[in-house]
C-alpha cells in the first residue's frame, strides 16, 4: 500500500507540473518577447532574449499614458466598490429585517435584474445618460452601482441571516436608530461578505471594457481602453504590444499576490451561492 | 422595520434608483423602441415587427447566432471537463496543490480583452514558428480562417475560465467527507470505482452549476471576441454580442440593434429559467 501511494504520487505531481507550465506558457511569451527587438523576435519567438531591451517598455508606458490610466482605472474602481458596499449592505440589512411581501418581491427583482444581459440594455442606457451629459466617470460610477447591486445585496441578504436579531434590539433599548444600529453594530459584522464583495466587483470593474468604451473620452480611459486604442496603433509590431500588455498586467499581478487567498475564497462563495 | 417606516424606504432608495435608471427603464424602453424606427433620440412611426422579421433574413446576424451557439457546446463541455479534472488534481494531497490552484486561477483576473491580445500573439507570432519547428502544417494561419478562428476563441476562453470552474467544483469535492472515501476504500472499490460511485454523485450540484454558468458566459462573450479576431476574417467568427455593439453603435441602426437585443435577452433567459427549472425538478425528486 505505501510503496504503491508513493509511486503515484510522483506522476500526478509531474503531471500537475507539467500542466502548469503549459498554463503560464502565454504569460511566459508575452515576457521575454517583450524584451526582444521585433528582428530577434522573427528569429527565435520562443527563447529568452539574448539581451534585454527596455526601450520597448519605456515606449510603451509613453504611448499609454500608464500612470493616467492606471490613476483613471483605480479611481472608477474603488469609488464604484465603496458605494456599491454600502448601498448594497444598506438594502440587505433593510430587505432581510422585514419580512412583508413588499420586500420579498423588491428582493427577487434585484435577484432577476441579475439575468439581464449587459447587450440588452446598453443602447438605450448610453443614449439616456448621454442626452442627461452623464457619459463620464461619474456617470459610469453611477451605472456600476446599478449593475453592481442586485449580487451584492443577495450575498448581504443571505449573510444577514445569520445576525440575531437580537442585537438590534439590544441597540434600540440603548437608544440606537435604525441608522445607527446599521452602521456601528450590523456593518462591522458584516465584513466577510464585503471583502467577498469587494473582491468580485474589483475583478469585475477593473477589466471591464465595453460599457467604459461606450462611456467615457479618451482622456478618462481605464487601462483596458487604453491598451485598445495602443493594440490598434501598432498591429504587428509585437514587441512594442507586447511590452503594454505586459505593463497592463503588472498591476493586477501584484494584487493577486497580496491577496491570493481572500480572491480565492471570495469567487468560490461568489460562484456557489 | 416596516414598508410604513420612512427608515425603510430610506436605506432602499439608492439601490431602488440605480436600478431602475440603469437597468429597468432602459430595458422597457429599449422592448418599446425595438418595435419603432428609433434612432437614438427620437421616434416618428411604429413598425410593429418589421424589425424581428427583418432579422430572420439577416444572414450576418444568423450565422453569428449559430457562430455562438456552436462555440457555447463545445466551450461548456470543455471547461467542465477541464474544470473538474484540474480541480481533481489539486485536491490530491500534490506538495504543489497551492501553487498549481494560483496558476490555474490566474486568466482570470486578468480582463479578456488582455488576454485576447496575448493569444492573438500566441497564435500568429508564435504558432507558425512552433509549427516550422516542430513541422506540424496545422499550425501555420491560425486566425486567417473561420475555423482556426472558431478553434482560437475555444482555446482561449477555455484556458480562461477553467481554473474558475475549479474553484466550483473543489469547493464541492472538499465537502466530500474523508470517511466516505475511506469507507468505500475498505470495501475493496478501486479508485474509478470511488470516483464513479462516491465522488461523481457528491459533485452533481457542482456540476449543474457549472453547466448553466458556462453556458450563459460563453453566450454573451464579447471582449474576446473583440481581442482575438474582431468577428474575422470575413464577420465568420463575429458572435451575438459583437454583432449587436456593430449593428448599433457602427451601422447606427439603434432600433434594430435594440430588437436583436431583445431575442438575445429571450435566449439568455431562456437558459437561466431552464436552470431554476432543473433545480427545482431535482428538489422534488430529492
Amino acid at each position: 500500500m505505501a510503496q504503491k501511494r508513493k509511486k503515484k504520487l510522483p506522476v500526478l505531481e509531474i503531471l500537475g507540473i507539467l500542466l502548469a507550465l503549459i498554463w503560464i506558457s502565454p504569460f511566459y511569451l508575452m515576457v521575454v518577447n517583450a524584451f526582444k527587438t521585433n528582428r530577434e523576435m522573427f528569429e527565435d519567438v520562443i527563447g529568452l532574449p539574448s539581451e534585454a531591451t527596455v526601450e520597448n517598455f519605456v515606449q510603451a508606458y509613453i504611448d499609454l499614458n500608464f500612470l493616467n490610466a492606471l490613476f483613471n482605472s483605480t479611481l472608477i474602481t474603488t469609488v464604484s466598490i465603496a458605494i456599491i458596499i454600502i448601498f448594497s449592505s444598506m438594502a440587505g440589512f433593510a430587505l432581510a429585517r422585514n419580512k412583508s411581501k413588499t420586500s420579498n418581491a423588491i428582493l427577487l427583482v434585484f435577484v432577476a435584474a441579475m439575468l439581464i444581459p449587459f447587450q440588452a440594455v446598453m443602447i438605450t442606457l448610453t443614449s439616456f445618460f448621454g442626452s442627461m451629459n452623464l457619459l463620464n466617470s461619474g456617470g459610469l460610477i453611477f451605472m456600476y452601482l446599478g449593475f453592481g447591486s442586485s449580487l451584492a445585496i443577495f450575498l448581504y441578504h443571505g449573510a444577514m441571516k445569520s445576525i440575531p436579531l437580537t442585537l438590534d434590539e439590544a441597540a434600540k433599548i440603548d437608544g440606537a436608530n435604525k441608522f445607527q444600529t446599521f452602521w456601528y453594530i450590523i456593518f462591522p459584522l458584516l465584513k466577510p461578505i464585503s471583502v467577498t464583495v469587494a473582491i468580485l466587483n474589483v475583478i469585475w470593474i477593473w477589466n471591464d471594457f465595453l460599457l467604459p468604451s461606450l462611456v467615457l473620452s479618451s482622456s478618462e480611459a481605464t487601462i483596458p481602453l487604453r491598451m485598445f486604442a495602443f493594440f490598434g496603433e501598432y498591429t504587428r509590431q509585437w514587441h512594442l504590444a507586447l511590452a503594454g500588455l505586459t505593463i497592463a498586467i503588472i498591476p493586477v499581478i501584484i494584487f493577486y499576490f497580496f491577496a491570493q487567498k481572500q480572491i480565492i475564497k471570495g469567487v468560490s462563495e461568489g460562484a456557489v451561492k | 422595520m416596516r414598508n410604513k417606516d420612512l427608515t425603510f424606504w430610506l436605506f432602499l432608495a439608492p439601490v431602488i434608483l440605480a436600478l431602475g435608471a440603469v437597468v429597468v427603464i432602459p430595458l422597457l424602453a429599449g422592448f418599446f423602441y425595438s418595435f419603432t424606427d428609433w434612432n437614438g433620440l427620437t421616434f416618428n412611426n411604429f413598425l410593429g415587427l418589421e424589425h424581428y422579421l427583418r432579422l430572420l433574413d439577416d444572414g450576418r446576424f444568423l450565422s453569428s447566432l449559430w457562430f455562438t451557439i456552436q462555440f457555447s457546446v463545445v466551450t461548456v463541455v470543455l471547461l467542465n471537463v477541464f474544470g473538474l479534472g484540474l480541480a481533481l488534481l489539486v485536491t490530491q494531497k500534490l506538495k504543489s496543490s497551492n501553487l498549481l490552484r494560483t496558476v490555474f486561477f490566474m486568466p482570470n483576473l486578468i480582463g479578456g480583452l488582455i488576454l485576447g491580445f496575448i493569444w492573438q500573439f500566441i497564435f500568429i507570432g508564435v504558432f507558425s514558428d512552433l509549427g516550422e519547428l516542430l513541422g506540424i502544417a496545422g499550425l501555420d494561419g491560425w486566425l486567417t480562417t473561420g475555423t482556426t478562428g472558431f478553434w482560437g476563441l475555444v482555446i482561449l476562453t477555455t484556458w480562461q475560465l477553467a481554473g474558475y470552474i475549479m474553484i466550483i467544483y473543489i469547493a464541492y469535492l472538499q465537502s466530500i467527507p474523508e470517511e466516505l472515501l475511506e469507507a468505500a476504500k475498505v470495501d475493496g472499490a478501486s479508485p474509478f470505482q470511488r470516483f464513479r460511485n462516491v465522488t461523481f454523485p457528491l459533485v452533481a450540484p457542482a456540476f449543474t452549476i457549472s453547466m448553466f454558468l458556462t453556458l450563459s458566459t460563453s453566450f454573451k462573450i464579447y471582449d474576446q471576441n473583440l481581442a482575438l479576431t474582431d468577428g474575422g476574417p470575413f464577420n465568420s467568427t463575429e458572435m451575438v454580442a459583437m454583432n449587436i455593439v456593430y449593428t448599433a453603435f457602427s451601422s447606427n441602426e439603434m432600433a434594430y440593434g435594440q430588437a436583436k437585443a431583445i431575442i438575445f435577452f429571450v435566449f439568455v433567459a431562456i437558459i437561466a429559467v431552464s436552470q431554476v427549472y432543473y433545480n427545482k425538478k431535482k428538489e422534488v425528486e430529492m
